[in-house]
């Protein structure tokens, strides 16, 4: 295994029972992830991005071949195991942020640590920290209900970042999101993908994630159609819709 | 916890539960040590020497089950720790009817019993006698009423005159009061031909060395109320039913709570288990979470309970007229009494039976994959 590689997938398959026979989400997929890398699965419904992230978020392991997420192969983790690598190690971005709405936004923020058994001087800097990084340091104290989507958004990301993981998977983080929040929540990724060496991979058939990505893996039928990496040029557009042009960039 | 109005109507049921429990259990427990306490303030005292040839359960004994009260506890007699009752059978007629009942005769200055005796030292013509109020109505006598009463005496000898009832006294302790006439000692002694004799006699306090004597064998409380017991135990197992009933209410709130907040909250559980919660992890969450609504239920339950149980404690609860009239021993007011014991063992019996019943719809959470539980999708 080449060791600047975070991510390593080889000959992987993924297969669900259905009726009497199997549908195969995910065929032959042979895929590396360096270190900092700002990659996209990019595909219709049904491609099997989702299915493809969610295996190397260690949350659904593969029916053969072989996932290596930091050393550790998804196969042969125990659910203890399991949970341990992506609390240590993944952060989660969800298409719904599912915040956790009886807590506060910091709570939302701490709790990742709180598993992490961190001091509570060590919670509080790092919370307050990553509320910076998404300039949500006024609203510690609101409940989710009470934040726009662009701003659960910003907590749900503060939240897979205040641990500062090697790899943050964002499941169409932008679907629930109007254009200007998208560029603004991308903007902010990107920074930190750029400041903190965060590896970000986005499952996502958003338009306003491709123009951001710097890898563009296209699925279809759960088989790797493309891998490309892109030049400046092919991510920005020419109008932004609000997106300021380089606004944001690091 | 959410604190939705789920929780809140869950957590006051299960309040109630424990506020009716606890005062379920007083109730009985104060009714129990109320018959205990009458038996031993009416009928028993501190224990009772039996001439040996007594049983009270077999009236035909009563020919012979009598004797000289003992030398050796006539001091004890004389200084008012003992007391000798003398008991006969015979024949009345109220009304024209007849009845067979029991002549008790007691000392009228007697201070060890609460039977109101008082009234029997009078100097009247007729045989003075005080009676209970259920043998009252079961006659239809009242105080200053008259009626005939026939006996036989030591030697075989019938006799009879008339009785005059001087006094009618009111008791929880039926035993002393169904079928039974307390006449002055020394009259039924001498209508009976059994100068200074006995059948039984009462000590005024609990007895630890009983006095040995001949033809006498010492009855302590534990055999004097064996009966009340077995009554008690029996009794508990009625009121266990009820318990268990209302634990069960408790239960039932507690589970339909946990099993609709876990297919309510799959997507939380799913975020749980990406955020890096072991299924161990969230079904302990899950589970203190049921547990939390048994604490706070204890909590509120404190709140309007401990005022609720005192009061009852002091005002009692008013036993309908003629509840008593059913064989059981009844005040007109039960006093509840809550032991400590009563009240940590209700409160842990509850609290963990919570915590087992917000453990077992947690299991299913052990079988949740939580790719489709971030999806909401799982159930």
């Amino acid at each position: 295994m080449d060791n600047s590689n975070i991510i390593q997938i080889e000959n992987m398959w993924k297969q669900f029972p259905m009726g009497g026979g199997k549908f195969t989400a995910l065929e032959n997929i042979n895929l590396t992830f360096g270190k900092g890398e700002f990659a996209g699965l990019v595909g219709p419904s049904g491609s099997g991005k989702t299915t493809l992230l969610n295996i190397i978020g260690s949350l659904d392991v593969p029916t053969k071949g072989s996932t290596i997420i930091l050393d550790k192969s998804i196969s042969d983790l125990t659910h203890k195991e399991a949970a341990q690598l992506r609390n240590h190690h993944l952060g989660f971005i969800f298409q719904t942020y599912n915040l956790l709405p009886v807590y506060t936004v910091f709570e939302n923020v701490e709790y990742p640590l709180l598993l992490l058994d961190y001091t509570s001087d060590e919670r509080h800097k790092a919370v307050l920290d990553a509320l910076e990084w998404v300039g949500l340091s006024d609203k510690e104290k609101s409940r989710p209900a009470q934040l726009s989507g662009g701003e659960s958004q910003r907590v749900a990301i503060a939240r897979a970042m205040v641990k500062r993981p090697e790899i943050v998977l964002a499941d169409e983080p932008t679907a629930n999101l109007d254009a200007e929040n998208s560029h603004h929540i991308l903007q902010m990724m990107e920074k930190l993908n750029k400041e903190l060496e965060t590896t970000f991979i986005f499952a996502t058939h958003d338009e306003k994630v491709i123009k951001y990505i710097r890898r563009k893996i296209s699925l279809l039928d759960g088989k790797i159609e493309k891998d490309e990496h892109l030049e400046m040029g092919d991510r920005r557009p020419e109008t932004g819709d609000g997106r300021p042009e380089t606004g944001g960039r690091a | 916890m959410g604190a939705g109005l789920r929780t809140w109507l869950n957590v006051l049921v299960l309040s109630f539960s424990f506020v009716i429990i606890i005062w379920h259990r007083g109730i009985l427990d104060g009714w129990n040590h109320q018959a205990e306490v009458d038996t031993i303030n009416w009928e028993i005292g501190g224990g009772i020497y039996w001439h040996e040839k007594y049983d009270p359960y077999d009236p035909f004994t009563l020919t012979d089950s009598h004797g000289p009260v003992p030398y050796q506890l006539k001091k004890e007699i004389n200084a008012g720790n003992l007391e000798p009752i003398l008991i006969s059978q015979a024949t009345i007629y109220p009304d024209g009817h007849m009845q067979t009942v029991l002549l008790k005769g007691i000392d009228p200055e007697q201070m060890i019993l609460a039977l109101p005796t008082a009234p029997l030292d009078t100097m009247i013509n007729e045989i003075p006698a005080v009676i209970g109020t259920r043998m009252a109505k079961s006659i239809k006598l009242k105080t200053g009423d008259y009626m005939t009463v026939r006996w036989r005496d030591v030697n075989g000898v019938f006799d009879a005159a008339d009785i005059r009832i001087v006094g009618v006294f009111k008791t929880n302790v039926p035993s002393v009061d169904n079928g039974q006439i307390w006449l002055p000692l020394d009259r039924l002694q001498k209508m009976m031909q059994m100068p200074d004799e006995a059948t039984i006699i009462v000590a005024a306090k609990e007895v630890s060395e009983p006095i040995l004597t001949s033809s006498w064998e010492f009855k302590d409380h534990d055999f004097l109320l064996s009966d009340l017991t077995e009554m008690i135990r029996s009794k508990s197992i009625g009121g266990s039913i009820m318990y268990i009933i209302l634990l069960l209410l408790a239960m039932l709130a507690i589970f339909d709570t946990q099993v609709l907040s876990i297919f309510r909250r799959q997507r939380e559980i799913g975020t749980h288990m990406a955020l890096g919660m072991t299924r161990g992890q969230v079904i302990r969450l899950f589970t203190v979470e049921g547990a939390m609504h048994g604490i706070l239920a204890a909590l509120i339950a404190a709140i309007y309970g401990i005022p609720f149980l005192y009061w009852q404690s002091v005002a009692g609860l008013s036993m309908p007229a003629g509840t008593d009239d059913m064989g059981m021993a009844v005040a007109e007011k039960i006093l509840p009494v809550y032991s400590v014991g009563l009240v940590i063992s209700t409160t842990l019996i509850v609290l963990i039976v919570v915590t087992i019943v917000s453990f077992l719809p947690t299991r299913r959470i052990a079988k949740m994959n939580p790719t489709e539980a971030i999806k909401g999708k799982v159930i």
